[in-house]
């Protein structure tokens, strides 16, 4: 029977994990992460969760002691956040390249110096070519969902690469909301038990990722690639068949919200989509045509979808809580680069905001609109980039 | 304990390696794999053994091996054997395989977490006292006085005493070995895999390509490591220490070989001047003082035991 219970994102990301059926977690503690591990410590203690839990001295063996226990063929989880992350940066690299799907939830975090506890997503965006499938969760329901869809998509044998399910620091890690979780053994048909692309084995003796010489390599990366498009193709479909089973659907690639007839669409990522719905909502009593593209899967990057909502949209206004030092937010480049060759595009404006845990209302958001909706109306961005809120 | 006539015929190193003439870690591996069979998942990090093994698509070794990252050997090794134990598959033994930059190094905080958690795997050490694999720079294991490319006159440090640092995580089973003297390196490997928990084995593997010495002279070059008291072989189980015959021999300093014997004949101790040789053999007798209190000692806590 399905159960409804209130609890943080981070929690809950432990209740996915201990549905899920994992059987090795390997983790350290980090603020905001910790409690994620915290709870599934208690699970693994209580005897609610049948799996091993190593206590490893740091996120880099975190990453590797999964990477191990997927090679010798166990279903595996982890979490982490920021500097956490940074420091598994080189495994994560390894996990993907040895195509083992493991799930790894990060709470997300700024990176410091200076220290900061807050979220953003300059943690998580950072390892954007590590090979990782990265997911951006708007509430705690989607947390669970998406962990439960991570594993169907990532021990699929066309995919076989792991996956980030990124929710943001205390905004969900640490805010109590209901979710539903589903009966145990519907979420058993849905994920059947574990499976890899290959495994360690005596009977076998091969060797894994040993030295690959430029004969070889390209051909290793090209088929991570393939696995990243199929990926593309998947989870739309894992999404749809979690909504008939469960009830719950999540957009997809991308949560699309008033997007058919609008002039602007406010593209952003993670909680930012709740709020830009309700800046919708609002603009929309104002008579204005906007919609709200909230981009749930940022790698695969969902190309095509941005290219479909560039049909009919005047404007784009991308908010990202995060930047690349020198450029622009990862999302703003990300968007563009998929329209650019589209004979006719929107234009694009850059908006940061949020950065460090500073919050972003569905109030910033409508003032993010208008101003894009006055350079859609000129016909001009002003500003490539546009620091929101930020002090004089 | 075995004898030579006794070891098995077959090989899991096999013809096609990629190891230099008279390499020192891979007459090791040929023992390590003679000694445990092939139910053995090996963990192999960044070192001479990622070339050895050969490249993809081959592999010169009879056994699964999983390559991982440079400083997270026991880490991997953590999470095979999490997974086995959810498997409840308990006839394979897993081996952490990596050298000494790797090992005392950048690995040793993921061999230390490991071996705190009784991570139920065998480690072994292979040391050629440099990184072989990159040419030959300086380790943390290095000795005093061996010239490497990066002490080009001569390290000026002594070499970290990485066995006692692991007997001092309290784990059951710690040893030396070097594949000069086999026998006791395979008695030693045996008795690893029947002990439950984190087990240890620095083995000291002669390398002519970074030592300098002539490619035949290898396993006499281990002799003379021995011999002369620079490497002792024990084992410390459940905190006992004991030395291993020859070693056990040589507590009298008058039977022990004079450091210079062995420096001699190594083309990376070509700098050492008469003064560090004497203080190099000054801190082998310290050394072995140590060792005749800790054989002597009966205590079954060898971190107590070391305090004296």
């Amino acid at each position: 029977m399905t159960q409804t219970i209130i609890d943080t994102a981070n929690h809950i990301a432990g209740y996915a994990a201990k549905a899920a059926k994992v059987k090795v977690v390997a983790a350290y503690p980090i603020t905001p992460q910790t409690t994620v591990v915290e709870k599934i410590a208690d699970f693994v203690e209580s005897g609610e969760m049948q799996a091993e839990y190593i206590r490893v001295e740091s996120e880099h063996s975190a990453m590797v002691a999964c990477i191990g226990a997927a090679a010798a063929g166990v279903r595996t989880f982890t979490a982490t956040s920021a500097h956490g992350l940074a420091l598994m940066h080189e495994a994560l690299h390894w996990a993907s390249g040895s195509r083992l799907p493991i799930v790894m939830t990060v709470s997300n975090r700024a990176m410091g110096a200076p220290w900061s506890i807050w979220p953003d997503f300059s943690d998580s965006l950072s390892q954007r070519d590590t090979g990782w499938l990265q997911f951006y969760c708007a509430d705690n329901q989607e947390v669970f969902d998406t962990v439960i869809q991570a594993y169907k998509l990532c021990e699929s044998e066309q995919v076989f690469l792991p996956a980030m399910v990124c929710l943001e620091g205390f905004i969900l890690s640490h805010t109590y909301m209901p979710v539903k979780i589903p009966d145990q053994e519907k979420i058993d048909d849905f994920l059947p038990p574990y499976k890899g692309g290959w495994i360690l084995d005596t009977n076998n003796p091969l060797s894994h990722s040993n030295l690959v010489t430029p004969e070889w390599y390209m051909e290793f990366r090209y088929m991570i690639q393939e696995a990243m498009e199929k990926a593309k193709q998947l989870i739309p479909q894992i999404d749809r068949e979690y909504e008939e089973l469960f009830g719950f659907e999540h957009g997809g690639l991308v949560e699309k919200y008033k997007c058919d007839d609008a002039d602007l669409i406010l593209l952003t990522m993670g909680t930012m989509g709740s709020e830009a719905k309700i800046a919708v909502d609002n603009l929309r009593r104002e008579g204005q045509k906007v919609g709200s593209a909230r981009v749930r899967v940022f790698r695969p990057f969902p190309v095509e979808e941005i290219w479909k909502l560039a049909e009919n949209a005047q404007m784009f206004a991308t908010i990202d809580r995060h930047i690349s030092f020198g450029m622009e937010g990862f999302l703003a480049t990300e968007i563009k680069a998929s329209i650019f060759n589209r004979k006719d595009r929107p234009l694009i404006a850059g908006f940061l905001a949020g950065l460090g845990g500073r919050d972003v209302t569905f109030e910033t958001i409508g003032k993010i609109a208008k101003k894009s909706l006055k350079w859609m109306r000129d016909g001009k961005v002003e500003k490539e980039t546009e620091w929101v809120n930020l002090r004089g | 304990m075995v004898t030579i006539k006794e070891l098995p015929k077959e090989e899991y190193l096999l013809k096609g390696h990629a190891a230099c003439a008279g390499c020192g870690p891979s007459i090791s591996l040929r023992l390590l794999f003679k000694a445990l069979g092939n139910k053995v998942f090996l963990v192999v990090p960044a070192c001479c053994t990622t070339v050895i093994q050969g490249t993809y698509p081959y592999t010169s070794f009879n056994v699964p091996l999983q390559n991982i990252l440079f400083e997270s050997t026991a880490a991997a090794a953590s999470g095979i054997v999490a997974a086995l134990n959810q498997r409840n598959l308990e006839d394979v033994t897993v081996v952490g395989w990596a050298g000494d930059g790797g090992t005392v190094d950048i690995g040793i905080q993921a061999l230390s977490g490991a071996a705190e958690r009784e991570t139920n795997f065998i480690y072994i050490c292979y040391d050629n006292e440099a990184y072989g694999n990159t040419g030959m720079q300086r380790s943390g294991a290095t000795p005093y006085g061996a010239w490497t490319t990066t002490t080009p006159s001569g390290k000026r440090e002594r070499k970290k005493d990485m066995p006692l640092i692991m007997a001092a995580h309290r784990i059951p089973y710690v040893a030396t070995a070097c594949p000069s003297y086999p026998i006791d390196f395979i008695n030693k490997l045996r008795k690893a895999k029947e002990i439950k928990g984190t087990k240890y084995i620095h083995v000291l593997a002669p390398c002519p390509t970074g030592w300098r010495y002539d490619t035949s002279k290898t396993v006499e070059m281990g002799r003379l490591a021995v011999q002369t008291g620079l490497w002792a072989l024990f084992e410390i189980e459940y905190g006992k220490f004991k030395l291993n015959s020859p070693s056990d021999r040589l507590v009298d300093k008058t039977k022990r070989k004079y450091v210079k014997e062995y420096f001699s004949l190594q083309g990376r101790f070509r700098n050492l001047t008469e003064e560090d040789i004497e203080r190099v053999q000054r801190w082998v007798d310290e050394d072995w003082e140590n060792y005749r209190k800790l054989s002597s000692n009966s205590v079954s806590d060898l971190a107590s035991c070391m305090k004296i």
